[in-house]
């Protein structure tokens, strides 16, 4: 992981991205700028509809944006091709979400090595790095577990163990507790907030629980109906 | 993604809707088989047909005629450039011809219609002589009783038909004998005085004149007693228009020994070249079909009418080609309808797996790596289909030659190698099952690989 908290990690620039609904065009980020410096711990804050998870898809290169820019680490994902992005999510972003998205039929373990043999890791220095994140999220007991057997919390531990186990820079996560109850949800944001601390990683989360977005992230911006509303830093 | 982990995916993926997938595997093995079964068929009877017409010594033998007759129901073109009498086909032409390179062996063909006495009643047959070397034919193969034991014997092997017709018991003529009743040709003595003293008419040339008064022949009953010694079931078929139509077969060396008058005696007398042996025509055994081009340009080059099955044979291979190519296509209709099956199966395999698509490109695979997993997936099914067909289209070929074979020997016939399956074929149709599983992926491959991870992830 490289940067220090003065660089920028991911900037927007007059970013759109808008989608054609029957005759009507949705405009569902609608000419954002934000700069997010590295290390940074950032809540994009709104209601549902509001555009944060788009905006967090276009800064992890899923999605391109209709117009303007998104520089991740100083490169224009709106130029790279779909080759270049894959590697961008491959090797920079690391991403978790709501749903978990583990695959089913795999062991804990092999989901967490999914992104190594994606990135073409050598086979040789799979199992550690697997260790390593799996540990660093207190997994290690649950390495032959498919995710089935695992509880909520667990499986959000798991996919983050998957998110950090190619070590990217950003770590994108999408409403991370979302499907946890209070206490789970909480120890997630604990453990994020640790990443963030420990490895020095730039978190993006988008949420929409307020408190929680003041407790744990330096700052929060807000978006309503696909605009930046406000962007402000937690003392 | 490496070649490995792409095949390790692909296997997990696989095995996961194990039933749907051996399903559609199961369809391209029936697929691969059907085809195998037609062409290993196609093969088998080309080879048979190959190996009957190859050891009938049809394709490795020249059959020589002299200029001066017309050669095999062909008409054949005098020698214009030298005028001279067209070279008769006698026994130093034949020691000639022995002599020339990559030549085995050189008989003439000798056959003619007579009468045979057996246990007092007259038979009228056809008599044919055999080549020692007619011994590995195919016809003699599970011959009851024993070849000839030496060139000169005076040994008969009986041609089935015909020995019914001798008994109706066939196999105890074995043993037994025959007395052969034939027409030897005796040359009459010169008479000198009578061709010198004669006026000439016309004003013909001496030559001619000699000619006029060349000797002829006597012809002369005679009888040789034989002892049977087997019974062929089918007729041979060595030769050129040769012995096949024999139903009475002897030791060539002992039929050319009894001088038997034949049908061109007649003309040869009439050409004033009676006097001389000469032969109708020889068969001229070669070492193998490839030196019979050569061998064949030497005995033209003597100034003889040569004839081999060589084109013959390039007929017949093209008319296999063509019928391999009807069965293959016929085959590979079940391996298309096989194709739709996967294309089906994958198309359900990415409605299904939509979302895991949509994880796959979160974690960072490229288009490229969806695409290849879904063609892994597909050549997986293939490989997989391809060897388990060639498993079934063997059975089935088996079955086919089991089930011919059961039927032959209910009709007394020797059985036969029906299908065929050389190692060609094995890879071919597992190459070509792997293929036409890969052209299936193709379509959902690239729909595949096209997924908006954001719709994907989005999908329940």
């Amino acid at each position: 992981m490289t940067g220090t908290m003065d660089e920028t990690a991911i900037r927007t620039e007059q970013v759109s991205r808008s989608y054609q609904m029957g005759d009507a065009l949705v405009r569902a980020v609608d000419d954002v700028s934000i700069a997010i410096r590295s290390k940074e711990f950032v809540a994009l804050l709104g209601s549902s509809g509001s555009g944060k998870s788009t905006l967090l898809n276009l800064m992890a290169g899923l999605d391109r944006p209709s117009s303007g820019a998104i520089f991740a680490h100083g490169r224009n994902l709106a130029e790279m091709s779909s080759e270049d992005l894959a590697q961008h999510r491959s090797h920079t972003i690391g991403m978790v979400f709501q749903a978990f998205n583990l695959l089913p039929r795999m062991t804990l373990e092999e989901n967490v090595e999914l992104p190594l043999r994606l990135a073409e890791v050598e086979r040789a220095d799979r199992a550690g790095r697997v260790r390593e994140a799996v540990e660093r999220v207190r997994l290690a007991a649950r390495l032959t577990h498919r995710p089935s057997e695992l509880s909520g919390g667990e499986q959000q531990r798991a996919a983050l163990a998957r998110a950090l186990v190619n070590r990217p820079t950003i770590l994108l996560a999408d409403e991370p507790t979302g499907n946890l109850d209070s206490a789970t949800g909480d120890a997630i944001l604990h453990l994020l907030q640790e990443i963030n601390e420990s490895l020095g990683m730039t978190i993006v989360m988008v949420t929409h629980d307020r408190d929680r977005a003041a407790k744990f992230a330096h700052r929060i911006v807000t978006m309503a109906d696909g605009k930046l509303i406000s962007d402000g830093a937690q003392s | 993604m490496k070649a490995r982990d792409l095949t390790e995916l692909a296997g997990r993926n696989l095995r996961e809707a194990l039933l749907r997938n051996s399903l559609t595997t199961l369809g391209i093995a029936v697929g691969v088989a059907s085809l195998v079964a037609m062409l290993s068929l196609g093969v088998g009877l080309q080879q048979l047909a190959s190996k009957r017409l190859s050891r009938s010594g049809l394709f490795d033998a020249v059959f020589v005629s002299s200029r001066a007759n017309r050669g095999f129901g062909r008409p054949t073109r005098p020698d214009p450039a030298t005028a001279t009498p067209a070279k008769v086909l006698d026994p130093e032409a034949r020691r000639k011809i022995a002599g020339l390179p990559d030549v085995v062996e050189v008989y003439p063909e000798i056959r003619f219609p007579t009468e045979i006495q057996f246990e007092g009643k007259p038979y009228p047959t056809a008599v044919a002589g055999i080549p020692s070397s007619a011994k590995t034919d195919g016809a003699f193969e599970g011959m009851k009783g024993v070849f000839f034991s030496g060139l000169d014997v005076d040994e008969a092997i009986l041609q089935i038909e015909f020995a019914k017709d001798l008994s109706t018991q066939p196999d105890s003529l074995i043993g037994k004998e025959l007395k052969l009743r034939y027409a030897e040709r005796q040359p009459l003595p010169p008479e000198p005085s009578a061709a010198k003293g004669k006026p000439n008419p016309n004003g013909s040339s001496p030559q001619a004149e000699e000619r006029d008064l060349s000797p002829g022949f006597s012809i002369v009953p005679r009888e040789k007693t034989f002892r049977i010694v087997g019974i062929v079931e089918t007729e041979p078929a060595t030769g050129f228009g040769g012995f096949g139509r024999g139903r009475l077969l002897i030791p060539l060396q002992v039929a050319e020994t009894l001088r038997i008058a034949q049908a061109n005696d007649l003309r040869e007398i009439l050409r004033g070249t009676a006097s001389k042996p000469s032969y109708d025509s020889l068969t001229v055994r070669v070492k193998g079909p490839s030196q019979v081009k050569s061998v064949e340009d030497a005995i033209q080059a003597m100034g003889f009418t040569t004839f081999s099955l060589l084109d013959a044979t390039k007929s017949l291979r093209q008319v296999f080609a063509v019928f391999d190519l009807l069965l293959g296509i016929f085959g590979s209709l079940a391996l298309a309808v096989a194709s739709l099956g996967i294309i089906n199966t994958l198309v359900m395999a990415i409605l299904e797996r939509r979302r895991e698509i949509g994880i796959l490109k979160a974690l960072g695979a490229a288009d490229r790596d969806i695409r290849r997993l879904f063609f892994a997936e597909a050549g997986v099914m293939g490989l997989v289909g391809g060897i388990l067909g060639v498993a079934l289209g063997w059975l089935i070929g088996s079955a086919l030659t089991f089930g011919t074979n059961v039927y032959l020997r209910r009709q007394e016939l020797p059985p036969i190698d029906l299908s065929s399956i050389p190692w060609w074929m094995v890879a071919g149709a597992i190459g070509f099952s792997i293929a036409v599983s890969l052209a299936a992926g193709i379509y959902p491959a690239s729909r595949a690989a096209k997924l908006n991870p954001v719709e994907a992830l989005r999908y329940e």
